[in-house]
């Protein structure tokens, strides 16, 4: 205190703010770049353990031994989905009432805002069909579920065998304290919110409609959603990242951790298995790919598995997935079966909801993991650096203010008002390319031979790019363009929005908003009208958002060692801005609004720095 | 189990009528009325009702008669139990000079015939309580095992029993007419050709997957997400094909939930229902709980949704429970209904009749009582981390508050150097002067 107190001090440590802030920038950047990359040196990562004490040791004797039951489930599940051409609704409810579940079906309808060409669908009709085992001499306020997507095609029959197998054979046990669900979830993410929203009678993503009366079974505890396609699996991979990058608790993981651990079984997260040794280059680079993989999928915003929308409730979920390569050790239904026994019925033991251990985590293998206090100051040194610049400029402009209030260049200093036109057009144009993709899709395809998918697309990619074109008409807007003042202020501007933007985004979504602030932070620092203006621009373009998403593809495709080409990756990113779009408005996810209202805006701002006149 | 529960009334007698009267009275045979009820139910499980009435000062069976069955192995190895204990009056003759105290101990318990039966729903005595029936209580008056054989849908007999039941009891029991086979164990006969009395029923041919449902029953839930506000919903089936009748509903909900009462909506078919008696008493903070009183239309065939909203408040942190994250429980709301039956009910004469009928009251001919109780809820509350992150939290949070006030107020406070004033003792001690004086101070 007694530094900022005496008045030398304080004008010594503007001055050298003010002098120094390039290197400093430019330091506290590297910095944040560094420690981020340090995340996954093995000393920083601890080994995970479990929190939860009811969950504390995985000392249960499995007795699952029905694989063969559960192959048989599979295939003949498999027959009457091939004969029903679809889910096959009556088969499943008079399979799981002769295992002595309460049986319940929901037909669910949706129409989505545009068609879906990935998944090729537009107007959705489907059924959830559902039994509940109920815990005996208990009152229904407690559950678990264990869901199982019902995909077309020849995927996914194993996992309702095994369903269908660990319901007998829990049906017949005694010790259940809570009940359980058997879901089996029909056109993915889509039934799983149907479920979800009427489960819990609330309509979050509006139009869902679902009809019939639904058997509740009291607050869902835990959820674990299960994908299996082969009779035999060699691993299991593990996904945690749900919607808007929400994750599980880390004891969920733990405790399918603890179980594989016990059975022997190969479980892997992004699709990496844990190394033994952590002191060589080789495994700092696996660990690395590993996180940033995490990284990625987390700032996607996209939910890895059918568990990612259990998130929202409250519900831990993670989402469980057999894969069957060509090793040589191969595991059969009956060890899978005792794994998700085991894990079962700790879960079942719990007293309380899992709230013992980490909720915001970042995974360099399933056996380490970095906390939030870990992570976070990687992403403070880049937002140092905006700070730093912020009150660079906001000291200049205290200085100039200081200096020339008796100069006569009071008609070339814009004031603050001056500056709202920019603002409001940034913001308009950012609403522009929130809106009108999906409302003008009609008009598009009116006008142009493109069908309504690619139109949205188009739509939106061309707002964007015009957006760059704003710059020439708001100069006519601005009355007292010309001085250094006028762009400073604009920049200062930018730069706040900017920093509280990224800000509040790494609170909720840390790996979003780190990959913003590492591409964003240095252009927008370094950007004004009167430098390289041609290495600026370049330097801008690179770092808009658009960008990020299409360099992340690219990453995303090197880190799976499957490398695309730029053909290749154009369509991904078209496909990814699709995607964002259609997860924005069917499940209510955010970085599509983020990027569109907040982001895109704040860079136009910048844009609007660069070519002041 | 027996031996449990005769310890535990002998314990009670010993506090309502003092030591000396324990057992003082000689037994006598007449004392004791023991039935077991044996009834399918609709989803297959199957349920027995064990009652033993007895003068108070009778001794209580042990180990004969029906109690042979009561292992507590097998009675936890079930679904669902209950037991229950009645101690009333009753006048020892007809002038009704003394009074003699009844006893009545009820034990329910619904056997889960999948996980016993193997996913077979036939089932036998021996199958449910791994014992046989091999003589009556030697104290008991009556002794006698009932089965319920009511045909179901009005079809042909689905249900075979045996050994072959000398005599059928009917009853109508809650608006239905029930066919009971009747075992008297006092009988001689019962036990002439075979040692032992092991009921056993099948199913001719297997269940249909359509359950009849109840004429009234309910659900509630709660609805919504996070940890703001959230929503109660009941839902109450009145599936009578053609009769509306009323249904009181009681609920008493705790001050935590602060419940919204504008937001009181009773839907039916699409239309508002209007209740036509609402009692409202409001919670007061740590002192009562809500109380929500409703007499409430239900039409024919209709579902009623009743909804209300709630916030959830912020307790203090030592009222927590001490496993917060559980959540908390809020009782289950109480449904009370005249359902009208669909067959007319005589007037029984209940010492005559078997004593299960008891446990279902019928108020008059068209109608019976019913009470039921829906599911209790589980809310989560805002909860803070209990933990060391959490006192670390608060511990920040202070440091950060206290910092950035002094921190703000430097940073904004622009600093004069001001010299120090020469003379301030003299001038000071001259102001003093000068106010005594009533003159202006320098």
């Amino acid at each position: 205190m007694g530094l900022l107190s005496d008045p030398h001090c304080r004008r010594a440590l503007s001055r050298l703010v003010l002098r120094l802030n390039t290197p400093l920038c430019a330091l506290s950047y590297v910095m944040g770049l560094g420690w981020f990359l340090a995340l996954a040196f093995q000393p920083l990562a601890p080994r995970t353990y479990m929190s939860e004490n009811a969950m504390g040791s995985t000392m249960v004797e499995e007795q699952f031994l029905f694989g063969e039951r559960a192959l048989s489930y599979a295939r003949e599940f498999a027959g009457h989905k091939k004969k029903a051409g679809g889910m096959p609704v009556a088969w499943l409810e008079k399979t799981m009432w002769s295992l002595g579940l309460e049986v319940h079906r929901q037909p669910f309808a949706r129409t989505l805002p545009f068609p879906d060409e990935t998944r090729e669908r537009y107007m959705v009709k489907g059924t959830n069909v559902y039994g509940i085992l109920r815990a005996p001499r208990a009152a229904s306020t407690e559950s678990l579920v264990l869901s199982v997507p019902c995909t077309e095609g020849p995927h996914n029959n194993q996992a309702v065998g095994l369903m269908l197998a660990l319901a007998a054979y829990f049906r017949g046990q005694i010790y259940w304290a809570k009940d359980i669900i058997f879901l089996v979830n029909e056109h993915d993410l889509l039934g799983m919110e149907a479920w979800l929203e009427a489960y819990h009678d609330v309509n979050v993503t509006g139009e869902v409609r679902s009809s019939g009366t639904l058997g509740r079974a009291g607050a869902i505890q835990a959820a674990i959603s299960l994908e299996l396609s082969s009779d035999v699996v060699t691993s299991f991979d593990v996904a945690v990242e749900g919607l808007n990058g929400q994750l599980p608790n880390l004891d969920l993981l733990n405790l399918f951790h603890a179980f594989c651990q016990k059975n022997g079984l190969l479980c892997t997260i992004q699709g990496k298995l844990p190394r033994s040794d952590w002191d060589s280059l080789p495994a700092y680079a696996h660990s690395l790919q590993t996180l940033l993989l995490m990284v990625l999928a987390q700032a996607s915003g996209r939910p890895r598995g059918d568990h990612g929308l259990f998130l929202r409730y409250r519900i831990e979920a993670i989402t469980l997935r057999g894969i069957n390569s060509f090793r040589q050790y191969k595991y059969d239904m009956t060890t899978v079966g005792k794994t998700l026994e085991g894990m079962f019925r700790k879960l079942n033991n719990l007293l309380e909801r899992l709230h013992q251990s980490y909720f915001f985590y970042l995974l360099p293998s399933l056996s380490r993991f970095v906390s939030i206090g870990i992570y976070m100051p990687a992403f403070g040194f880049l937002l140092l650096v905006l700070i730093l610049k912020i009150s660079f400029l906001g000291g200049r402009e205290a200085g100039e203010g200081q200096a020339a209030p008796s100069g006569p260049g009071m008609d070339s200093r814009p004031g603050l008002l001056a500056l709202v036109p920019p603002l409001l057009i940034c913001q308009a144009a950012g609403l522009a390319l929130y809106c009108l993709p999906v409302l003008g899709q009609r008009v598009a395809t009116q006008h142009f031979p493109v069908s309504e998918a690619e139109a949205v697309v188009l739509t939106a990619i061309a707002i964007y790019v015009a957006g760059m074109a704003l710059p020439h008409s708001t100069h006519r807007v601005l009355a007292g363009a010309g001085s250094d003042r006028g762009w400073m202020t604009l920049k200062l501007l930018a730069l706040l929005y900017l920093a509280l933007q990224l800000g509040c985004l790494a609170l909720l979504n840390f790996s979003l908003g780190f990959l913003l602030a590492a591409t964003m932070v240095p252009a927008a620092a370094a950007v004004q009208p009167n430098g390289p203006r041609v290495l600026l621009a370049v330097l801008l373009v690179l770092a808009t958002p658009a960008a990020t998403l299409l360099l992340g593809i690219f990453l995303q495709r090197e880190l799976v060692e499957a490398p695309a080409a730029a053909g290749e990756g154009w369509q991904l990113f078209l496909a990814a801005v699709g995607e964002g779009l259609l997860q924005h408005h069917l499940y209510g996810a955010l970085p599509f609004p983020f990027l569109a209202l907040c982001a895109y805006p704040a860079w136009l701002l910048l844009w609007n720095v660069l070519f002041w006149k | 189990m027996a031996a449990a529960a005769a310890a535990l009334l002998l314990l009670l007698l010993a506090a309502a009528a003092g030591p000396g009267r324990v057992g003082a009275g000689r037994a006598r045979r007449d004392a004791l009325r023991e039935e077991l009820l044996l009834s399918p139910l609709p989803a297959g499980d199957v349920a027995a009702t064990f009652q033993f009435r007895t003068r108070w000062d009778a001794d209580l069976p042990r180990g004969a008669g029906l109690a042979v069955l009561l292992k507590a192995e097998r009675l936890f190895h079930s679904s669902y139990h209950s037991q229950a204990v009645h101690i009333r009056p009753i006048c020892r003759d007809a002038s009704c000079l003394a009074v003699s105290w009844e006893l009545r101990q009820t034990l329910t318990v619904v056997f889960d015939t999948f996980s016993s039966g193997q996913g077979k729903k036939d089932w036998s005595l021996f199958k449910m309580f791994s014992r046989t029936l091999t003589d009556a209580c030697p104290l008991a008056s009556q002794s006698k095992v009932y089965v319920d054989i009511s045909p179901k849908n009005k079809e042909k007999e689905l249900l075979e029993v045996t050994p072959a039941p000398a005599s059928v009891y009917e009853a109508i029991v809650q608006g239905d007419k029930r066919t009971y086979a009747v075992y008297d164990l006092l009988s001689p006969s019962l036990f002439n050709t075979s040692r032992s009395l092991n009921v056993q029923l099948k199913w001719k041919r297997p269940q249909d997957t359509e359950l009849p449902t109840p004429v009234l029953h309910a659900q509630r839930y709660v609805s919504g997400y996070g940890l703001q506000t959230g929503e109660i919903s009941t839902l109450i089936y009145n599936t009578h094909p053609y009769r509306a009748f009323p249904v009181m509903l009681l609920e008493t909900v705790p001050w935590y939930l602060r419940l919204y009462v504008h937001t009181l909506t009773i839907i039916t078919k699409g239309k508002e229902n209007k209740p036509s008696y609402i009692h409202y008493q409001p919670a007061q903070d740590r002192r009562r709980p809500h109380l929500l009183e409703m007499l409430i239309q239900l039409p024919a065939n209709s579902v009623t949704k009743i909804t209300i909203q709630f916030e959830r408040a912020l307790l203090k942190w030592t009222e927590y429970t001490p496993d917060p994250n559980h959540g908390f429980y809020v009782s289950s709301s109480v449904l009370s209904a005249l359902v009208p039956s669909v067959i007319a009910m005589k007037d029984v004469d209940v010492e005559q009749s078997p004593l299960f009928t008891s446990l279902f009251p019928s108020s008059d001919g068209s109608s019976y009582f019913v009470r039921l109780y829906t599911e209790p809820l589980l809310v989560n509350l805002p909860t803070p981390d209990f933990s060391m992150p959490y006192n670390v939290i608060c511990l920040t949070c202070t440091v950060v508050a206290v910092c950035y006030g002094s921190f703000y107020n430097l940073l904004t406070r622009t600093f004069h150097v001001e010299e120090p004033s020469r003379g301030g003792l003299a001038k000071r001690l001259a102001n003093i002067i000068r106010k005594f004086r009533g003159v202006p101070p320098l």
